[in-house]
């Protein structure tokens, strides 16, 4: 149990999805200009990345990992289908979406309203199939493990675009230098945010 | 047909050099910025993670353009991601068979070379709408553009961070014994945010139509 916690931590703080590996920037950027639309998105990042972590987990380990086949036949053993892990990944990820945008409408109308058009964007958010190439990287051995670290890196994902929108919000009545503004303060705005962060590298866990 | 008059036509030139400078990526259309800035503390690994973005884009506005007139436009994501997916495959089977230890370096971020927005952008953008040959040049100059910031920002923070380019020492031990040090902060993953910061200031200094109301 320790154990998740640890890995649930790390991947918060330590291993902030944002700042230490910069995944997701694209819409991180793009979005961050209210509190509103950025808590809508990041809800929908964990959302979406508790769902499709663990589901690519399973597909790793009984399809594609070398010797995953051996459950059908021994004679798979051998099969080594890691190379196709990449096309997979990123099928189940806009499967999913797809699958959880159709779920969410019939069942959930106002949980789609808050959600909705940030579904569709999250297919290509370099965060979610982050996530799940990380997850096979680090070779995770129970389920649990990658639940833990997907529900992580969603919250620091979502903490991180939340706390830059904020600042983004007080920073309209402040005068930043003509050819900075927007994308370049953005930019310098989240390296500072970064170095912050850092402090929690000091932690070992 | 139209190859012969247009393969350096003005309009292909116009559209080869956009992408490196008025009309940037990185610093301008804000895409692609996801899978890359871990992969700049060295040079080495820029290098081989722009080789990559550009040929992947070249290649997949190429195959996209060519389909643009039977992909069913309700599917077309779904299309590209796949073509853009096996491209990286092949990209990253290549770099490991060629290159390995960089290969260990880039880690995730080349199959992250997939939800790299510029691609996805240039391909709904340029490539469903155009001819072959300049949805190309599109995607390889985009990729080139992409490649140049990453290239800088590779370059500055391995000279300043650890005194090296391309692993090798480049900063006399003279200096070193004056009291000069290696800049530990520009190792760190901050460096490249506020790096790719200051790029963007100073070229909307130089462009004064790019800067923000």
């Amino acid at each position: 149990m320790e154990h998740l916690i640890n890995i649930f931590v790390k991947s918060i703080f330590i291993e902030n999805m944002i700042f230490a590996y910069f995944l997701g920037m694209c819409s991180y950027l793009a979005v961050s200009k209210t509190v509103k639309t950025s808590n809508g998105l990041g809800i929908a990042v964990i959302f979406v990345l508790v769902i499709t972590a663990p589901l690519n987990y399973l597909l790793n380990n009984y399809i594609l990992k070398e010797g995953a086949l051996a459950w059908l036949d021994p004679a798979y053993a051998e099969v080594d289908l890691s190379y196709l892990s990449f096309i997979v990944f990123i099928a189940t990820i806009a499967a999913m979406v797809q699958l959880v945008e159709m779920f969410v409408e019939k069942f959930s109308p106002s949980l789609y309203n808050a959600l909705g058009i940030f579904l569709p964007l999250i297919a290509v958010n370099c965060a979610i199939l982050g996530t799940s190439l990380f997850m096979q990287e680090r070779d995770y051995s129970s389920i649990f493990e990658v639940l833990a670290f997907a529900t992580g890196s969603g919250i620091g994902w979502w903490l991180a675009i939340v706390s830059l929108a904020a600042i983004r919000e007080k920073m309209r009545y402040s005068n930043v230098p003509a050819p900075l503004r927007g994308l370049g303060i953005t930019f310098i705005l989240t390296g500072l945010m970064a170095i912050a962060f850092m402090s929690f590298m000091g932690i070992h866990l | 047909m139209e190859n012969k008059e247009s393969i350096f036509s003005p309009k292909i030139i116009k559209t080869f050099l956009g992408p490196l400078n008025q009309n940037n990526p990185i610093s301008v259309q804000v895409l692609g910025i996801c899978s890359a800035l871990a992969v700049t503390v060295q040079l080495k690994p820029a290098l081989v993670m722009a080789l990559s973005v550009t040929i992947v884009t070249g290649f997949s506005s190429l195959i996209i353009s060519l389909l643009r007139n039977t992909i069913p436009s309700r599917i077309r994501i779904i299309v590209q991601l796949v073509v853009i997916a096996t491209l990286v495959i092949i990209v990253d089977q290549l770099l490991k068979a060629y290159v390995y230890d960089v290969s260990k370096k880039l880690s995730v971020f080349v199959g992250l070379i997939i939800t790299n927005c510029i691609i996805m952008g240039r391909l709904e953008a340029y490539a469903l709408g155009n001819k072959p040959w300049p949805s190309f040049v599109d995607g390889i100059a985009n990729g080139m553009g992409y490649g140049i910031i990453l290239i800088m920002v590779g370059f500055i923070r391995e000279l300043f961070g650890s005194g090296k380019i391309l692993g090798m020492s480049v900063i006399p031990d003279s200096l070193y014994q004056i009291g000069y040090e290696n800049n530990g902060l520009m190792i760190l993953p901050p460096m490249a945010l506020i790096l790719i910061g200051v790029i963007i200031w100073i070229h909307r200094s130089w462009n004064k139509t790019l800067i923000e109301k």
